[in-house]
């Protein structure tokens, strides 16, 4: 069956959709939508959290069907015959729900079955897809032994198993990191130059940049669609580089920076502060922000993108909403806050995490960069006390988690790389959990409280369950609660991961302001640009750790372009690159 | 208040909310202890009210008229059938629609009046041997009313030494005394222990419990935060059914709260260890769920509800030391209907402080051990 | 036909998928192979209607050498354990201290009313166990009748009346003859209805459905490929069953092998259905858990008189027993097992049966959408 060229492939006319929330009121998420995108096109769909892409993802696939609006896809209405649709089409889901108790190998199998691959198909597919992932030598391991990134990856693959007509992804890069991301996007192009239409939803931007046109939504409006370059403009002749002053960091710059009216969006890069204005250049000059001369440089896809939802109200956090510093924690900023040192951990012959050490000094932010499955993860939970290690030693707060009293757990905050609050309880009731299970009481936990639900805008939600919170008021409320008892080290997995832009520029405004307070951050994250944030980070890959230093140290690693400056994601690639290849080199010499 | 008081006491109302938050898990855990004890209160009985059974009466005389016409009478004894030829015996027995045919011989009447013996022979449907034995011996005792009636009529002497019986506590030997009782042991048993294996096991599943094990909550905190509102559900659990036994079946309640609670609390302890030492062995709310009915199976069936356990082998006998069910059901019926106390107790609440005890610290420690 | 093999390959993968689930969780299994093993052990060797051995406390009144011999019928009696007692009030306290089961009183006037040829004791039982009480009663007439045959002056006949019963399917009055037909259809319950309460809903709180919803896969392949794997292991524990009736219990098998597996899948059929149906329904594995519990397990052990006798429930119970699908199974199996392919009783309970069975999966059919809500 094809359809013919002309036809689009997918076709929204005026689609509107409501949900009721269980505390009674009704939530508009997709309000009067039309887009369509013709057959063999690649078009992202973006915007912030509660935006509404899941919604209309779904509408597309007939799992949902639309309260008002022409739904069409491949020619055919989902709603009245979802079957026809979903034999042609394949889905990511945002969450991708794997079997844990089968294999790598066995979740592939039962998708390539259901979707009637052959035997021929799949030996060639799968060597694709396991290049891809990375998977290769997982595949008889338990889906669910896998890292969070490798079953975001394994959900991917699975999802590929063949080439459909459409196929419909919903924010698939999600915790995956930067290599095996570029992989992916290879294998998106090469399906589209086969004639594939692809719609992607997507809290990277620069993938967004990537496609042929962009749907932007927001609270389940459009803002805009188009080619990229639409978005891109809307910042044209507003987007500087600035050096921040002697002696001040990037990120502090940064945050003087947004303070200021005039400016839409700041964030570190590389070394300097990338910055949209309110106003064109051009007319009075060169412009100066915080008393620095800044360099225009390109507009990005991102750069339009914030000036784009600033414009339809509120992208920026408003000066008098900003994080408020609050009284710094005593000690002194040379106080060792974690030391790890020869740190071991094996599970059975696996090594997960192989000589780690580093140190942590009270008041940084420390980050922890790698691939999927480098051994981020088991390390944090051996730095939190949830995983005995195998061998060497490690010290947060001067004491070791495991064999210390609880008093010392008092000091940390964690917050996992999955949801896991109490999905049945709500907002308030979260919180209020939290609060007293670090002891505060009476007047000082319903002002703790207060300012966390003021301070990450949870106000409207206070007695909705949280389950039901949209996906980055999820985050909000997870840091939130383990932020309540003023913690002195803060454990933070994947924080940003699935998050939208505005909400990540916030998280790390309000980490710089803890940090600022004596507050000690580790946090590991896959947006290589975050980085830039740290004070020092270490890049790890088979459990280890293969550089450390601050953002420029590890910069520096990056081999020299004429014209580039070179990011923290080239020069996270290099390293990791480089390492492989010497253990490949290392592995054949001692084959031969 | 010890700051570890207060954490425990967070723990425990956010487990209460967690609970009965859901109107569909209130539902789940209040409903079913009232429909089942209402129900079973009446089915859960080895008393027949109603025997159906059919006749095959080739003696037509007097004498048999008046036997049948007292089991007719005796408001137990349905007759559903007159028959005429002994093959339809099987007709009757095997189709299920008489329980018992009583055959009464041609020459009945003539060896009654010959000073006996005259047989009456009856067919018992055997396929639930129970049921069977029991409509005979109703059957007995309707044919020993008329041969005393008979024996006086006709001047014979009665038997030299007869048996008066009385009961105590249950004057009328209502077996619906004996079960309600002890349905407050065994469904609460049944909810109790479930509901706390699934609740670690509902946060493991979630992953909330890692987020729970980086606050300052030690293992033993953990415990009893987790204990406490599963035993308090519990208590209500069993406070419905007393009242039910009390107010709807109207069943005298003779002893006093205090032992009685004192030992529910106790029952309550050893059920939520039991449910929280499965919890710390299974990895998923389907593993909890089902190696905890793995438990109350046999502990149900061992507990003395439907058989007594003095007639079980020697080896379960004993393997039924460790069955808190038993000291539940024998506690809660003593209390109940003899106004037993503790000193009489004692055998009942020394093991399940025991069984309580070694369950909560074996559980405790193996969750700390998991964790290590 | 084309369209055909590729709906069998999917049902065959998703099948595989099952098994291989089942096969790598332990509690599966145990509730597959452990499960029906302890219910076999249980049944035949815990549960046992007879009361072995009561004790009795004896407060001799008369003190006489009547009232003297006829302890010692009882102290020869093997149900019987004799404490001789001074009071009753010394009786009572041992019977509520469980040192007595009951009492039996002799009277002061017992010699002279006996010789008078109008004597009584008293037997005295503990109301508690009701049920226990009343096996005491019925074995104190065995040495009192015994004593009185002995010591009797006049010759004085049982009767004039005597009952003479047959048990027919169980002569010998052996309680596993109604116990194993019952234990198949218990077994069959748990495996059919309770494992699969939780397998559609656990692939809901996990959200594994989303994914495999957007592919070729139709409903029906869904529900097939759960039904397949459950369908297998119940049928093991009901072999396991069959084969421990045979040759552990030597219940004798009187109707057809061939009927008795009809009935046994039929009757699992409708297990696993209400198992789905419910999973389907209520999404979550602690409420599909419990309502299966509440819906199959429960009236399958009370109410389906395998136990208790359904006629002498009270008419709204009994009502409620013909909803239920357990009490078709029990009379089938004892039929079937004890009386034979009785053609009045196999075809109607079978016929409710396939009823309940098609029903069943019509509903789960119509229920399993492949939608979010």
């Amino acid at each position: 069956m094809t359809t013919s060229a002309s036809s689009p492939a997918l076709r929204l006319d005026g689609v509107s959709k409501s949900f009721r929330r269980e505390t009674g009121e009704s939530v508009l998420a997709l309000d009067n939508i039309s887009f369509s995108l013709d057959q063999g096109g690649l078009a992202a769909l973006v915007g912030p959290d509660g935006a509404g892409k899941t919604t209309l993802i779904r509408l597309l696939t007939g799992l949902m069907k639309a309260d008002r609006g022409v739904v069409s896809v491949l020619g055919i209405d989902p709603a009245k015959n979802p079957q026809a649709i979903q034999s042609r089409i394949s889905y990511m889901p945002q969450r991708f729900g794997l079997y844990d108790d089968l294999t790598v190998r066995e979740n592939l199998d039962l998708y390539a079955d259901m979707h009637g691959v052959t035997a021929d198909d799949k030996r060639t597919q799968y060597a694709r897809l396991m290049e891809m992932t990375g998977l290769e030598s997982f595949q008889k391991r338990l889906a669910g032994k896998l890292s969070g990134g490798m079953k975001q990856k394994l959900g991917l693959a699975c999802t590929l198993v063949r080439s459909p007509e459409l196929l419909l992804l919903d924010e698939p890069t999600v915790g995956v990191d930067p290599l095996s991301r570029r992989e992916l996007w290879e294998i998106i192009r090469s399906l589209v130059k086969e004639g594939m239409t692809v719609l992607i939803s997507s809290s990277f931007l620069d993938e967004a940049e990537a496609c042929e046109r962009v749907l932007v939504l927001d609270e389940g409006k459009k803002l805009a669609e188009g080619p990229p370059a639409d978005v891109s403009s809307l910042a044209l002749s507003r987007t500087y580089v600035l050096q921040p002053p002697d002696g001040m960091k990037p990120r502090d710059f940064q945050a003087r920076l947004l303070a200021d009216p005039d400016v839409v969006d700041a964030v570190p890069e590389s070394g300097h502060v990338r910055l949209v204005s309110q106003a064109v250049s051009g007319r009075s000059g060169p412009a100066y922000f915080g008393g620095v001369l800044a360099q225009p440089t390109a507009a990005r896809f991102e750069d339009g993108f914030m000036v784009l939802l600033q414009q339809t109200g509120g992208a920026k956090p408003n000066p008098s909403e900003e994080p408020q510093p609050e009284e710094a924690l005593g000690g002194s900023r040379d106080d060792s806050m974690v030391e790890v040192h020869d740190l071991d951990r094996r599970f059975g012959k696996f090594v997960a995490v192989d000589h780690a050490s580093f140190n942590v000094k009270r008041g940084e932010i420390f980050g922890l960069l790698g691939p999927n499955g480098a051994g981020k993860t088991t390390t944090f939970r051996m730095l939190c006390g949830l995983l005995p290690p195998s061998g060497g030693s490690l010290k947060v707060a001067g004491v070791d988690v495991r064999q210390a009293s609880a008093s010392a757990r008092q000091h940390l905050g964690y917050v996992a790389q999955r949801f896991s609050l109490y999905g049945q309880l709500s907002v308030g009731e979260n919180l209020a959990f939290f609060a007293r299970a670090y002891g505060l009481r009476g007047k000082k936990k319903s002002e703790r409280i207060a300012w966390a639900l003021n301070q990450f805008k949870l106000e409207p939600f206070v007695r909705l369950p949280s389950a039901q919170l949209p996906g980055g008021f999820k985050q909000r409320l997870a840091m939130a609660a383990s932020l309540l008892h003023r913690p002195e080290i803060l454990f933070l997995d994947e924080p940003t991961s699935g998050a939208d832009p505005f909400a990540r520029r916030e998280f790390w405004q309000r980490i710089t302001v803890l940090a600022a307070g004596g507050v000690t951050v580790i946090v590991t994250t896959h947006f290589m640009a975050e980085a830039e944030y740290c004070d020092r980070a270490a890049i790890l890959d088979n459990g280890k750790v293969l550089a450390q230093g601050t953002p420029a140290e590890l910069r520096a690693h990056a081999p020299a372009e004429a014209g580039h400056i070179a990011t923290m994601e080239d020069a996270f690639i290099a390293i990791v690159v480089d390492a492989r290849s010497k253990e490949a080199a290392e592995h054949g010499e001692r084959e031969s | 208040m010890s700051p570890s008081l207060f954490r425990i006491l967070a723990l425990i109302q956010k487990e209460f909310l967690a609970v009965l938050k859901d109107p569909r898990s209130r539902f789940i855990i209040f409903l079913p202890p009232i429909l089942q004890s209402m129900i079973f209160g009446y089915a859960a009985s080895f008393d027949l009210n109603t025997v159906p059974y059919a006749v095959l009466n080739q003696s037509n005389s007097t004498a048999s008229a008046d036997l049948l016409s007292r089991l007719d009478g005796s408001g137990v004894f349905r007759r559903q059938a007159d028959l005429e030829r002994t093959k339809d015996i099987s007709t009757w027995i095997d189709s299920s629609r008489a329980i018992l045919v009583v055959r009464i011989d041609q020459d009945f009447e003539r060896r009654l009046v010959a000073g006996g013996p005259a047989t009456v022979e009856v067919i018992a449907d055997g396929r639930n041997s129970n049921t069977a034995g029991t409509a005979l011996g109703y059957l007995g005792s309707v044919v020993d009313g008329f041969n005393a009636d008979w024996r006086s009529g006709h001047s014979q002497p009665g038997p030299p030494l007869r048996i008066v019986t009385r009961a105590w506590y249950n004057p009328n030997l209502d077996s619906r005394w004996s079960m309600i009782p002890s349905l407050v042991g065994t469904l609460t048993m049944m909810g109790t222990l479930m509901l706390t294996a699934l609740s670690v096991a509902r946060e493991r599943e979630q992953g909330t419990f890692d987020q729970l094990l980086v606050t300052p909550f030690r293992p033993y905190e953990i415990m009893v935060g987790k204990a406490v509102p599963n035993m308090v559900i519990g208590l209500t659990q069993s406070t419905t059914i007393l009242l039910i036994a009390q107010f709807w079946f109207h069943i005298p309640f003779v002893g006093s709260f205090v032992v009685l609670y004192a030992g529910l609390g106790l029952f309550l302890m050893a059920a939520v260890g039991l449910g929280l030492f499965v919890s710390s062995i299974a990895m998923t709310m389907q593993q909890a769920m089902l190696y905890a009915f793995l438990l109350v199976m046999p502990f149900a069936l061992l507990s003395g509800l439907t058989t007594p356990i003095s007639s079980m082998p020697e080896f379960l006998q004993s393997a039924m030391v460790i069955n808190p069910l038993r000291y539940a059901l024998d506690l809660t019926k003593r209390v109940y209907l003899e106004d037993a106390g503790f000193a009489q107790l004692l055998p009942d609440f020394l093991p399940l402080t025991i069984i309580g005890l070694v369950t909560l610290s074996g559980s405790a420690w193996l969750f700390s051990r998991r964790l290590a | 036909m084309k369209d055909c093999l590729a709906k069998l390959r999917r049902i065959r993968a998703l099948t595989l998928k099952e098994t291989r689930q089942i096969l790598r969780d332990p509690s599966s299994i145990a509730i597959g192979v452990i499960f029906p093993l302890m219910m076999i052990l249980l049944f035949g060797y815990g549960l046992s209607l007879d009361v072995t051995r009561v004790s009795v406390a004896v407060v001799d009144e008369d003190a006489s050498s009547d009232s003297a011999s006829l302890i010692g019928a009882f102290r020869l009696s093997p149900y019987f354990g004799v404490t001789v007692v001074h009071s009753m009030a010394e009786a009572k306290t041992l019977v509520m201290n469980r040192k007595a089961d009951g009492a039996l009183l002799i009277p002061s006037d017992f010699a002279r009313r006996w010789h008078s040829g109008d004597a009584e004791v008293q037997i005295l039982v503990n109301g508690t166990d009701a049920n226990q009480a009343r096996i005491m009663q019925a074995y104190a007439q065995g040495p009192v009748a015994q004593w009185s045959a002995a010591h009797a002056s006049s010759s004085f006949l049982a009767g004039p009346v005597i009952v003479v019963d047959r048990m027919w399917f169980n002569e010998s009055n052996d309680s596993h003859y109604f116990l194993v037909p019952g234990l198949i259809v218990l077994v069959m319950t748990i495996i059919g209805a309770f494992l699969t309460a939780m397998v559609v809903a656990r692939e809901w709180e996990r959200g594994t459905l989303e994914a495999l919803f957007v592919t070729p896969m139709r409903a029906g392949e869904f529900l097939i490929s759960k039904f397949l794997p459950y369908f297998g292991l119940g049928m093991i524990g009901f072999a396991l069953c069959l084969l421990a009736g045979q040759f552990l219990f030597h219940v004798p098998l009187r109707g057809s092998l061939a009927l008795l597996c009809l009935a046994s899948m039929i009757y699992l059929l409708v297990a696993l259905g209400i198992g789905l149906l419910v999973s389907t329904l209520v999404k979550s594995q602690f409420l599909a858990s419990q309502l299966a519990m509440l819906l199959t397990f429960l009236p399958a052990m009370m109410l389906s008189g395998f136990l208790y006798d359904l006629r002498s429930m009270p008419v709204f119970i009994r009502g409620i027993t013909y909803a239920l699908p357990a009490r078709y199974a029990v009379a089938l199996m004892q039929t079937l097992y004890l009386a034979g392919d009785v053609g009045s009783v196999v075809w109607p309970n079978l016929g409710v049966l396939a009823a309940m069975a098609a029903a069943l999966m019509i509903a789960t059919r119509l229920v399993t959408r492949k939608q979010l809500s």
